[in-house]
């Protein structure tokens, strides 16, 4: 008995073609030198999949379909002189298409072994991608309608680096071997005939006819490309952030809510975080959230800030002090709870219609003054030139150190 | 902590979560986007040792699997959508006994929901999301500090229990900015791991006199490693139902109701009659409800749970203590007191629920009021 075998007789039924793959493996990996623990067999759920018992190399059992991406994040965090193996059925290879592509397009190195029988053999005969046409399952007793999936080309079409079809019979352990001696990703496609549901179904085929019978062509495909595989990397911390620092100071005793409502583009997310960091220059607590619609680049844009006396553990904005708008967009998203306001005041741009409110309404050319960009910054520098709650010098100051400190033109503001 | 070591920033939940992440000894997040948990996954690729973009969420949690059996520590964010597609695969990996830890920042559902709105919505479905009722660790995050706080414990419970560890959490949790004194964060230690060391055989299921079994990586060169995630006995041989393995299905359960941290603050005040309960976003306006109230000379206690799953008895013991207790959370149907006291709510408990949007600290003042 070979060495990488703890028991010789297999569980699969008598002239089952797995047979002959799993002797064939074990032989490739006779022939390459390898030692069982240098070997992780991943298995699929089938008939195939319960052979893991009999392998002396470190064997896994996963999910139905899924045994490729799991034996790509073994190889993935595995040196490249271990080998993964994953055994498929064509029911797995179905339903698992997805990660068998992803593998190849990335080359994760690892040797799919597809178990090709043409149909699901373990749940009674049902027919998978890969039934040939005119090929009879159980459910298809008339010959499966539609053609088969090509295991082969789909994969070198993602960029596999080597790929075999090969009619299970005989030896055919130096394509296996061939398959393993690749640093990246291989697949092996192994026809073979379900003696239970295949050959009852279809009496008439031959196993030696098999390929030219079903349509499918073996052959062997092979090209280069560098296998994947990810390396640690060092990487800095990300708190190495600076400190906001104190150097002013604001007179708010309680809490006050404030939103910032304008257009995608206009600064609207930015603005608000100087007006957070302002603040806390002041000494205050604060909170900053942003609100849009999924097309980040298009429509509204608005922000909800919190700033506080005492820290702040509920940030949420039920009813607004203040609300700021710049732009239509932010208009129309706000109305409603602009509405709803029976106090507090609104700060609105002068392009816009004067909207239903209990709120002081306060209107101010902030487009005009500061043109699009920079409309949202120029308002809340205004709401706190006619509130104080945070000194304006502050958030000009945070303006001046951020990022976008350089493009804005703060003279005569 | 003096005013000359302070280190204010204005930082989000989502940026403490990796840092928290890596610093404890986490080496590998496999992420796909989604809202709300994008924010992590793009520090966390600036951050994480290895930093793997997955093509969908079936495939981030294989490939977690996988690199968990390799010896890898690895996290993963996403939001219901996503987490729906991982749950066969957590199914598997809690089989398979793997480290690793997935995020979950709940969103506003049914289904797709609305991705930008938050939500407390997930709880009851992961009470029962493996199959067979057996429970996972979920802990929840309640405020900025736990960001810090809670990864680090999630992990050592991931490694510690041999299981995915859940770490809940909510959009405005992970995606708000706050000022908050970096200073108020403790050192992190890199989570505490053995593999094991023994002569063999190694059976990789076989937990000795213990709950847990002794972890070796798949792909060492010492002994074999056998995984399954179907039936199976001490030694990873796929099983129907024998003695042996339905003794080995019943210790996941036993590990994790043995073994998860109880984490919770109580507050407790003198005299009160009412006790809050609330956990995850809706925490913080508990916290202001409580203080409001007291500060009218309002006696009142709060409970804040931070483990949820599998829930302590002891939340249900300080409950029997109060004439009213009163559980707030940003769903329908009040999911944790479902949990608790299943259809059948005791009068004395009152729910404070709400959706699309977060609950004020008024409404739940007002109920401690009534
Ligand atoms: S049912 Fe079919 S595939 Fe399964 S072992 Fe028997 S012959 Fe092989």
């Amino acid at each position: 008995m070979s060495g990488f075998l703890v028991k010789p007789e297999l569980p699969y039924c008598k002239g089952c073609g797995h047979h002959l793959i799993v002797r064939n493996t074990v032989k490739a990996l006779e022939a390459l030198g390898a030692s069982p623990l240098d070997v992780v067999l991943v298995t699929d759920i089938g008939c195939h999949g319960i052979v893991d018992g009999n392998f002396a190399t470190h064997t896994v059992h996963g999910l139905h379909g899924r045994s490729v991406a799991l034996a790509a994040g073994i190889a993935m965090g595995l040196p490249p002189e271990k080998k993964v193996i994953v055994y498929i059925g064509d029911g797995g290879a179905t339903i698992g298409l997805q990660h068998i592509l992803e593998a190849a397009r990335m080359n994760v190195d690892l040797t799919v072994v597809v178990h090709n029988n043409m149909l699901y053999g373990m749940t009674g005969g049902q027919p998978s991608g890969l039934t040939p046409t005119g090929f009879r399952t159980v459910l298809t007793p008339q010959g499966y309608p539609l053609p088969h999936h090509d295991l082969p080309r789909l994969v070198r079409d993602a960029g596999a680096p080597y790929a075999a079809r090969v009619v299970g019979l005989g030896d055919f352990s130096d394509v296996l071997r061939q398959a393993l001696e690749v640093e990246g990703f291989a697949l092996v496609e192994v026809l073979e005939i379900c003696v239970s549901y295949g050959v009852k179904m279809n009496p008439d085929l031959r196993l030696k006819e098999l390929a030219q019978e079903t349509g499918y062509e073996p052959g062997v495909w092979t090209g280069a490309r560098p296998a994947f595989r990810p390396s640690r990397r060092e990487t800095a911390s990300l708190l190495e952030m600076p400190a906001v620092p104190r150097q002013y100071s604001s007179p708010l005793e309680g809490r006050m809510a404030l939103i910032l409502a304008g257009s995608a583009g206009e600064g609207v997310q930015q603005a608000a975080e100087l007006l957070a960091q302002a603040a806390m220059m002041a000494g205050l607590h604060a909170t900053k959230k942003g609100s849009y619609p999924v097309t980040v680049g298009v429509g509204f844009s608005t922000a909800e800030i919190v700033l506080s006396r005492d820290p702040i553990f509920y940030h949420g904005v039920p009813q607004p002090d203040a609300v700021v708008v710049t732009s239509a967009d932010g208009l129309a998203n706000q109305r409603e709870r602009i509405r709803r306001m029976t106090g507090g005041v609104l700060w609105l741009d002068a392009s816009l219609p004067r909207p239903e409110t209990g709120a002081e309404v306060r209107v101010a050319d902030f487009r005009g003054r500061a043109g699009a960009r920079n409309a949202a910054l120029y308002a809340l520098l205004t709401v706190l030139r006619e509130t104080g709650v945070v000194p304006p010098e502050a958030f000009l100051e945070a303006v001046r150190e951020s990022p976008i400190g350089k493009h804005v033109d703060l003279s005569g503001w | 902590m003096n005013e000359t070591q302070s280190h204010p920033v204005l930082i989000d939940g989502s940026r403490l979560i990796a840092e928290a992440c890596v610093r404890a000894g986490a080496d590998a997040y496999v992420g796909y986007p989604i809202t709300p948990a994008s924010l992590i996954f793009f520090f966390a690729s600036r951050r994480f040792p290895i930093a793997l973009p997955a093509p969908d969420e079936i495939t981030a949690l294989q490939w977690m699997a996988g690199l968990s059996a390799a010896g890898y520590l690895p996290v993963s964010a996403t939001s219901f959508p996503g987490f729906a597609l991982m749950v066969e695969s957590i199914n598997m990996a809690y089989m398979m006994e793997l480290p690793m830890l997935v995020i979950l920042v709940q969103r506003l559902g049914p289904a797709t929901g609305t991705a930008t709105a938050g939500a407390q919505g997930d709880l009851l479905l992961l009470n029962g999301l493996v199959s067979g009722g057996y429970p996972l660790p979920v802990f929840c995050i309640a405020d900025l500090e736990d960001c810090w706080r809670l990864p680090p414990v999630a992990l050592q419970t991931a490694v510690d229990l041999r299981t995915p560890v859940v770490l809940l959490t909510s959009k405005e949790m992970v995606m708000t900015q706050e000022s908050f004194d970096l200073a108020r964060l403790a050192e992190i230690a890199p989570v505490r791991r053995t593999f094991y060391e023994g002569p063999g055989p190694y059976c990789t299921y076989d937990p000795a006199d213990g709950l847990v079994p002794p972890f070796l990586p798949v792909g060492n060169g010492q002994h074999q490693v056998r995984l399954n995630a179907s039936t199976h006995d001490r030694c990873g041989i796929i099983q129907h139902t024998s003695d042996e393995a339905m003794a080995n299905t019943r210790r996941l359960q036993a590990k994790v109701e043995a073994r998860t941290p109880v984490l919770y603050s109580l507050d407790e005040q003198e005299g009160a009659r009412t006790l809050v309960v609330a956990y995850d976003i809706t925490a913080g306006a508990a916290r202001e409800a409580v203080a409001a109230l007291r500060a009218q000379g309002v006696p009142v206690s709060l409970l804040i749970p931070r483990t949820l799953l599998p829930l302590p008895a002891v939340y249900l013991e300080t409950m029997d203590r109060y004439p009213r207790v009163v559980i707030a959370e940003e769903n329908h149907q009040g999911q944790l007191a479902h949990l608790l006291f299943g259809r059948r709510v005791p009068p004395h408990v009152r729910r404070v629920t709400a959706i699309g949007r977060m609950i004020r600290p008024d409404e739940i003042a007002q109920e401690v009021a009534r």
